[in-house]
């Protein structure tokens, strides 16, 4: 089973993430559960979401304490919120920054990876909401869910345009972390 | 949305399987008063039925009070009726929860079981339902979304048969269950008609044959209308029972009765529990078997009727019983759960140590290593024979010292 804990601020979709992961991770043939942390949520306030994925029926109920994948949607956390808590040592860490790994106050002995997903977001959805983004890079970063299935999973809460561009956005930060 | 509702596996929040099963039971009346975490399912409902995709009357009311009671009256005049709540609107309906069932009314609600005031909190326990467990409602809980989906269908056979007729509340973790997106079998209309027929009430309002329900009665009567309530709970048994056995053939899915174990043959420790935590159970005691500790695992689906003579048969064995609440009954020290076994094992013939676990309130999490912790204490008891006694796990002491 692997583990996500996806952090981010009240708004910026970091439930919806969770969601969408779980329901991408399904299309993929795995067992997957989603759920928020137990939280009052605020617009702007840290909050957490977290996913588990399997190839085993997931019967587990606890929050995620040491999760294999940490998604941090908005770099500011990282001094606020202890983002790498728990993380495993082979786990990977995403997150949405300009900045390079090196330039971060971040203690961890995983890997970490950044995208500049605000930026994409700006650039393709013409917003600066980067959750889809930051599932691109994921699926990118981790290969445990495919960026079709992220896309499609997109396009089916989107409907319209603003899912193709949500798909476009994904595929873009897949490409950049696969390339990176 | 609009039309048909969509069945088949997929990956859905637990509150719109719930409000997609409902939709599935054809219900004539639908009356809520929306409330965290109970909303998403009155929302989904509510959205079903503006969309034209059922065929309900939905009932806007201005408090949980009012919703329950004109489910009395739907329920009475022979609709099937449905409502869901949780915490404080299920407190606010307690005097309609009581005269439901002393009605003999066949609702079926949905809990999402969530913690009560004060302290205001939103999160889960078993506070709520565990409160109105005199009431005459037949309480069953679930562990996963598929089997929330299941039991709400088969909630209707049961409280439905002529032989019960007694409303059913169909008890759901709030935010673990309601807000969890999970891989679930949304099952088909057509499933669903064939295992569920339509209404058929024992008695309804009728102004050609005029009736009365709820009279007002003196000692002479009232004692044998409980006793009456008391017997119809005696015979929704075989009813939870046959349920959950005629539903397998169709749906291929099967929980157990009133109660459901696993790995409690040869246990010498076994746990017990309602809800989702029977989940992360699972896991702990596959975990701790695969390194040799002899645990088992007791859930209970019925708490009303209460399955005592299932729970003595499958804990004769043992050599301590834990039992995990989420619930306290403020002055016995523990969970209601416990203190109700200890009660039923006595008079069996079963004498197995019983250790209490207050475990969850307002949803502190409960983690692995908390569970494992308990079976090690438990452990204790068995090698040491030491005094077994309720307690409150995971408390924060700095904050009440």
């Amino acid at each position: 089973m692997k583990e996500i804990r996806i952090h981010g601020r009240g708004g910026q979709g970091s439930v919806t993430a969770a969601e969408l992961l779980a329901i991408a991770a399904f299309e993929d043939g795995m067992h997957s559960q989603a759920f928020p942390s137990f939280g009052v949520e605020r617009r702007g306030a840290p909050v957490m979401a977290f996913v588990r994925l399997s190839d085993k029926t997931i019967r587990l109920r606890s929050q995620v304490y040491e999760p294999d994948y940490v998604i941090v949607q908005d770099a500011t956390l990282i001094e606020a919120v202890d983002v790498a808590g728990g993380l495993k040592a082979d786990g990977t860490i995403i997150i949405n920054t300009e900045h390079n790994p090196d330039n971060l106050p971040l203690e961890t002995k995983a890997a970490v990876k950044t995208i500049d997903a605000t930026r994409i977001a700006i650039d393709i959805i013409g917003r600066p909401i980067m959750n889809t983004v930051m599932l691109g890079a994921f699926a990118g970063a981790s290969g445990e869910v495919t960026a079709e299935s992220i896309k499609n999973a997109v396009r089916d809460r989107f409907p319209g345009k603003v899912g193709e561009k949500n798909a476009d956005a994904v595929q873009s930060a897949y490409d950049r972390v696969v390339g990176s | 949305m609009s039309g048909k509702l969509k069945s088949g596996r997929q990956v859905v929040e637990g509150s719109y399987a719930v409000a997609h099963a409902v939709a599935m039971c054809r219900p004539d009346v639908i009356s809520a008063y929306p409330i965290t975490p109970q909303t998403h399912i009155v929302e989904d409902l509510s959205q079903f039925v503006a969309d034209g995709a059922i065929d309900s009357k939905y009932i806007n009311v201005e408090s949980e009070f009012s919703a329950l009671s004109a489910l009395v009256g739907a329920s009475a005049a022979g609709a099937r009726a449905y409502s869901a709540t949780t915490s404080q609107g299920l407190a606010l309906m307690h005097e309609v929860v009581f005269n439901m069932a002393g009605m003999r009314l066949p609702v079926v609600m949905t809990i999402v079981n969530r913690s009560m005031s004060a302290p205001i909190n939103i999160w889960n326990d078993h506070q709520d339902s565990m409160a109105e467990r005199d009431s005459g409602w037949i309480q069953l809980y679930v562990e996963d979304v598929q089997e929330l989906v299941d039991t709400t269908v088969q909630a209707y056979l049961i409280a439905e048969d002529p032989e019960v007729s007694l409303p059913v509340m169909v008890c759901m973790d709030g935010f673990i269950l309601s807000h969890v997106f999970e891989p679930v079998d949304l099952l088909d209309q057509e499933s669903v008609d064939e295992f569920l027929p339509l209404f058929e009430p024992v008695s309804v309002l009728d102004p050609d044959n005029p009736k009365s329900f709820g009279m007002f009665v003196d000692p002479e009567y009232y004692m044998d209308f409980r006793y009456l309530v008391e017997q119809a709970m005696d015979r929704s048994r075989s009813k939870i029972r046959d349920a959950a056995k005629s539903f397998k053939p169709t749906f291929g899915r099967y929980y157990g009765d009133l109660i459901d174990t696993y790995q409690t043959d040869d246990a010498e420790i076994i746990l017990v529990a309602m809800g989702s935590l029977v989940g992360t159970l699972r896991d702990v005691v596959d975990d701790l078997r695969s390194k040799g500790t002899s645990v088992g695992l007791l859930k209970i689906r019925a708490f009303r009727p209460f399955p005592a003579s299932e729970i003595a048969e499958a804990t004769s064995g043992a050599k301590v019983v834990c039992v995990l609440d989420k619930n306290v009954s403020l002055g016995t020290g523990e969970g209601a759960v416990c203190t109700e076994i200890k009660a039923s094992l006595y008079n069996s013939g079963v004498s197995v140590p019983v250790m209490g676990f207050v475990i969850g309130l307002g949803g502190r999490d409960i983690p692995v290593d908390t569970v494992q912790r308990i079976v090690s204490k438990a452990e204790e008891v068995i090698k040491h024979g030491v005094k077994v006694k309720s307690e409150f796990v995971d408390l924060k002491h700095s904050l009440i010292s």
